[in-house]
């Protein structure tokens, strides 16, 4: 009896101590990140575009126009791809084989090295052309979205109630109509959570725009060029000798991680309202 | 009219639907098309070989195989327990009202980009191992920590998940009997969820063998297998990451490629195992 009760001691102490080294060691993480990147903004930021070291008028504003640029266009392929494909598994695909297939194949795509999405994307799409360009890197980010995309709308289409289904068809609606306006009313809070979650995945992907996007230390909206991102440029300028990029860098990754961190409150909150 | 949109919606969506098996097809053509000159020229040899010198146009891919391999072994050994506990912490152990919190801290941890781990680990874990263990600082051992750090939160997070899918009825009758706490997590909880957790934690060892931004910045970048693991490193994902821009010649251009290849498949088959052996249970039960 008391051996029992001194084993379960021990290995709830052990739980307990695991869960605060963990704690610890993630809260430092942030903690770091808080504290260098509080030191490291400044208005300058936004106004000035990456120079190189030493310069005063140095800043992220062409690093950070470029990554909502590459987010912004891979979400317009991705998202529609997503729910689009999400809404075939579920409404018409069902546990069909092909169905079934497509979510295990998805699954894999979720979890592939995004380094490998990234080197697939410069074959097809910077070899070709013979330069980097803003286009690989906003399909090598799609690329990424569309399974986190269809997993979640699959789920969450499939929690809208049958019932709710066949009213719609029994006033005669057809089954586009049924999808387009009873269904995806249903699921909107979920099917908008997966998508800025799936937002927030991408946009902290850096490893996809290595060869891809690459980087420029000037302003552009052209596609076409190569396209500065805020992750790019936190894997140059933290590996430079110079302090000032250096902080730069960690500016840039306050920035990023604010944002990432930001649209999941705010993904969860929308799926929190619904439910309370 | 109707009949002509409600056909043309749906094979819109089922284009989308095929779309996601058309990509993952043709990466692996696409991987395999270019590696095939570096295939034809060192065949499975590549695996075993050491000697990676670019100006000679040597290429062997045992060094970044095996960095790959073994950082990816030694962060699952470390962070495995701790995720585990962390899991039992969440689900047995915590005051209700510190569950959720704590958990979702963990959630948003999970969230966070990979570069930002390798950036505290290059600016502050990488200087304490140089202090405890001399040398620069740089190597297998650094890049393990910091991907067990990394991979922490998500590991942690599917875990509880599965332990939390045990139906409270079992384990309230179990501590009915007289079952202290660990009896529960010991006899009805781990043989409820075992399946799951397994799986949870093969589907981190898949996203941490494919990780790149947490251990680049800290490996080393060395074609060497290392003699002590505290000594510089590289795994696939750090060379393709450091020399893929600078690749000069169409067979190191195509050795990388290879490299490619290697990852994807080693990553296909460890997700693949995960999804359909282990996770396929807690996946119908839902």
């Amino acid at each position: 009896m008391r051996g029992r009760k001194a084993i379960n001691a021990l290995v709830l102490t052990l739980s307990t101590v695991s869960a605060v080294i963990g704690l610890i060691f993630l809260f430092w993480i942030l903690w770091t990140l808080a504290s260098k990147g509080f030191d490291a903004i400044s208005s300058k930021i936004f106004i000035y575009d990456t120079a190189p070291p030493g310069r005063e008028e140095s800043g992220l504003r062409n690093a950070i126009v470029g990554q909502l640029i590459l987010v912004g266009v891979a979400s317009g392929i991705g998202i529609p791809l997503g729910i689009l494909a999400g809404t075939y598994l579920s409404e018409y695909g069902k546990n069909s084989k092909f169905a079934n297939f497509i979510r295990d194949i998805s699954d894999i795509m979720m979890s592939a090295p995004s380094i490998v999405i990234g080197a697939f994307v410069y074959a097809v799409l910077v070899a070709p052309v013979g330069h980097f360009n803003g286009w690989a890197g906003s399909a090598a980010l799609a690329i990424m979205m569309i399974p986190i995309v269809l997993r979640t709308t699959d789920d969450m289409l499939n929690l809208v109630p049958t019932q709710l289904r066949e009213a719609a068809y029994a006033l005669g609606a057809p089954k586009y109509k049924v999808i387009l306006q009873i269904v995806y009313r249903g699921a909107k809070a979920g099917i908008i959570t997966g998508v800025l979650l799936s937002i927030a995945r991408i946009a902290g992907e850096t490893a996809p725009l290595l060869f891809t996007s690459f980087n420029n230390n000037f302003f552009t909206t052209d596609l076409n060029e190569a396209m500065p991102s805020l992750t790019v440029t936190m894997f140059n300028f933290a590996t430079s000798p110079y302090e000032d990029w250096i902080d730069l860098g960690w500016a840039a990754a306050f920035i990023l991680g604010s944002f990432v961190l930001g649209v999941n409150i705010i993904g969860r909150a929308i799926v929190k309202k619904k439910k309370g | 009219m109707h009949k002509v949109v409600d056909k043309g919606f749906e094979a819109l969506a089922k284009l989308s639907a095929f779309f996601v098996l058309i990509v993952l097809a043709a990466i692996f053509w696409v991987l395999f098309k270019e590696a095939e000159p570096a295939i034809e020229t060192f065949g499975l040899e590549f695996l075993t070989n050491q000697k990676w010198a670019p100006n000679l146009e040597i290429f062997g891919g045992a060094p970044a195989i095996f960095g790959s391999i073994v950082s990816t072994f030694l962060a699952m050994i470390i962070a495995t327990p701790i995720a585990i506990g962390i899991a039992i912490f969440l689900t047995e152990i915590a005051f209700e009202k510190l569950k959720t919190p704590i958990g979702t801290a963990i959630e948003m941890l999970a969230a966070i980009p990979s570069i930002i781990y390798g950036m505290w680990g290059l600016f502050y874990f990488a200087p304490l191992m140089r202090e405890w263990f001399g040398g620069n600082g740089l190597g297998l051992l650094t890049a393990a920590i910091v991907l067990s750090i990394m991979i922490l939160p998500f590991m942690a997070a599917i875990t509880r998940d599965s332990m939390n899918t045990t139906p409270h009825i079992l384990k309230e009758s179990a501590y009915a009997l007289g079952a202290t706490k660990w009896d529960v997590i010991k006899d009805v909880v781990i043989p409820y969820a075992k399946a799951g957790i397994i799986g949870s934690i093969i589907l981190a060892l898949g996203r941490a063998i494919g990780e790149t931004m947490a251990v680049t910045f800290v490996m080393g970048n060395v074609h060497r297998i290392p003699k002590e693991l505290t000594d510089p490193a590289t795994s696939i994902p750090v060379t393709l990451a450091n020399e893929f821009t600078e690749a000069d010649s169409d067979l190191y251009y195509s050795s990388l490629f290879y490299l490619a290849l290697i990852l994807f498949v080693i990553s296909f088959i460890v997700i693949a195992i995960a999804k359909f052996y282990f996770l396929k249970k807690s996946r119908s039960a839902k």
